[in-house]
């Protein structure tokens, strides 16, 4: 049984005359234990698909039109505000993109990890067990650091606060929602290496959502590739990086600078990612698509699994290598 | 911190009252003495006796006004404060959930706000006749809850804030519309915090300083109101010496002794600026990234 299993999500904005699918029957498991990466590029949908998963987006001006999201067999979707609480923090933890503003200015952060221990965990709710978490997440001289406020941290020490209430409750699966794209490269990488290291230790899964496919290389198990509310590859990572096989996975690997390469240009993916609500026809990615087809217009291809473990949604995938 | 001097002045003067006219430095505000009136009946003017006059019935002006400060300033705050609950209740609700509660508050805000302060509050008063009140199904014993409606301190100063909130509710409002939009709320949430929780341990305290300023600002309103309804004779009932009442007490010698009216409209005026100042001062304190007001 997986941890989580998002089954045919459908999400849409607006009203029902002027709708806009930003997730488009997507599915989506994550096995105990394991790093998924969602990659794609701003506004194809992977952060309403995270915050869905604590059923955390707005409704309206967002709807849920069809799916199932299952956390441990129970469907969020269709919990009371009640139940919900319990599975937000308490199983599904999240960190966002900016720490400095996921942090409320005005209380001490040890206020705020002892906040999110007195929702999940009361029994816990002392300095010690507060001190025990930022210790957890590398900060130094943690017994003094909690009577410090926010803006007293830098970046990346207020992103190890972030993850330390996101751990405080315990969770069983912790979503990182662009966790290292406010910060700078050095602390990205301290950043990454502590969610692996605290991965292994606490046995957690990581559902982390990015655009930096450097990320992916370094800590995920399997990657699912969106575009335009769609997932357009799902593979285990090394598989993916070695030999990506949707034309939009591809250019995006075109698209990563390299060292030593004798390219005077870089090479980018013509055109803007579609509008939301004004997707074109057939397959998502044909205008921009190098690879596109007569009939790429017309007939949208399925997610079709190529390989054991390994998903294309391109009808020319065999074409496409080479 | 100008406002900080006239507004604590104020206050102490109005605390040690009680102090200073047991021990003679001043008269008693009620008692009425023929002393302070000339051999035909008419008030005092100023004097090294009577420092400003005394009034119609001999009473000493100075003493009528610092014990005033006592009503004025204690019903002032006292509306200030309902006032502020109510307000920040109603702006937080609304900002916080949104449509349809923010339509449905706001536009009774918005009605509340198109009918005149004053005429509104007469008509409140005009409810406080000793009648009693069963806010209750009449088929329930909910005794405890009755109310008689009695002219007084204890109503007039819920008259005044069922009248000033308005204000109030569209700042914090737009506060907290701003604020729910934060990340750090939105974490809040991703934590599981209940709608409740959130509003009170993360949205409250960050719009504190809004709040406070606004109290101090709306605290110069409340006070002006009061003296204006017990000018108009619906406020505190005599003869407890209330701003308002002692310039109507007075009106009547204005040509004779002017000061019986002048005195407390000094006081009065003195009290609203000061309040004005204080607002100020604290917004320049509390907000730092606000630009302070040139001075």
């Amino acid at each position: 049984m997986a941890l989580l299993e998002i089954k045919n999500l459908t999400l849409e904005f607006g009203s029902s005359r002027s709708s806009m699918r930003a997730v488009d029957d997507l599915s989506l498991e994550v096995q105990a234990g394991e790093t998924v990466c969602m990659v794609g590029e701003s506004g194809c949908g992977k952060s309403v698909t995270a915050l869905s998963i604590a059923k955390l987006v707005p409704t309206p001006p967002a709807r849920y039109v069809s799916g199932q999201i299952l956390v441990e067999n129970r469907d969020v979707l269709r919990m009371t505000q009640a139940e919900l609480r319990t599975i937000r923090g308490g199983v599904v933890s999240y960190v966002f993109q900016e720490p400095g503003a996921s942090l409320n200015p005005v209380f001490r952060i040890g206020f705020q990890i002892k906040e999110s221990l007195e929702l999940h965990r009361p029994a816990a709710a002392t300095d010690a067990e507060v001190v025990r978490l930022l210790k957890l997440v590398g900060i130094p001289a943690a017994e003094y650091r909690i009577r410090d406020y926010p803006h007293q941290l830098s970046g990346g020490m207020q992103q190890r606060v972030m993850i330390a209430m996101a751990l405080a409750s315990e969770p069983k699966l912790l979503v990182a929602d662009e966790p290292t794209t406010a910060l700078d490269v050095t602390i990205q990488a301290q950043i990454l290496d502590l969610l692996r290291d605290l991965k292994k230790r606490l046995g957690m899964s990581i559902l982390l959502i990015t655009h930096n496919l450097g990320i992916v290389a370094d800590i995920a198990d399997r990657v699912a590739v969106m575009y335009a509310g769609q997932i357009v590859e799902l593979a285990p990572a090394h598989a993916l990086l070695r030999r990506p096989l949707h034309p939009y996975t591809q250019a995006l690997m075109r698209s990563i600078p390299k060292l030593g390469s004798d390219e005077a240009r870089l090479t980018t993916i013509p055109g803007n990612v579609p509008q939301l609500g004004a997707f074109p026809s057939g397959c998502r990615f044909h205008p921009r698509c190098s690879k596109a087809q007569m009939d790429c217009s017309e007939n949208s291809s399925a997610l079709i699994e190529v390989e054991t473990g390994r998903w294309v949604r391109c009808a020319y995938w065999r074409e496409g290598q080479g | 911190m100008s406002g900080l001097l006239i507004v604590g002045s104020l206050v102490l003067l109005a605390l040690i009252a009680p102090t200073l006219s047991r021990h003679h430095v001043l008269l008693d505000p009620v008692e009425q003495s023929a002393r302070g009136l000339d051999q035909d009946g008419m008030p005092l003017a100023p004097s090294k006796q009577f420092l400003f006059g005394t009034d119609n019935l001999g009473r000493d002006v100075l003493s009528r006004v610092i014990h005033g400060a006592r009503i004025s300033l204690s019903v002032g705050i006292a509306a200030m404060a309902t006032a502020t609950i109510i307000g920040v209740t109603v702006g937080v609700l609304a900002g916080y959930y949104g449509r349809p509660l923010d339509t449905l508050l706001m536009r009774f805000t918005e009605i509340t706000m198109t009918i005149p302060a004053l005429l509104l509050a007469i008509a409140f008063a005009g409810l406080m006749d000793g009648k009693q009140v069963h806010p209750h199904p009449s088929w329930l014993p909910w005794h405890f809850l009755d109310v008689t409606l009695r002219p007084g301190l204890g109503s007039i100063f819920l008259i005044i804030g069922f009248v000033s909130w308005t204000g109030i509710v569209r700042v914090v409002r737009g506060q907290v519309l701003a604020l729910r939009e934060r990340d750090f709320i939105q974490a809040s949430k991703a934590l599981g915090s209940s709608d409740a929780r959130v509003m009170l341990r993360h949205i409250l305290p960050n719009v504190l300083p809004t709040i406070i300023v606004l109290a101090a600002m709306s605290t110069a309103g409340t006070i002006l109101l009061e003296a204006g309804l017990s000018y108009l004779g619906i406020g505190v009932p005599p003869p407890a010496p209330s701003w308002g009442s002692l310039i109507a007490d007075g009106q009547p010698y204005f040509i004779a002794a002017p000061h019986i009216v002048i005195v407390p409209g000094i006081a009065i005026i003195l009290t609203v600026v000061g309040f004005n100042l204080l607002g100020q001062g604290l917004q320049d304190v509390l907000d730092p990234f606000q630009k302070p007001v040139k001075k």
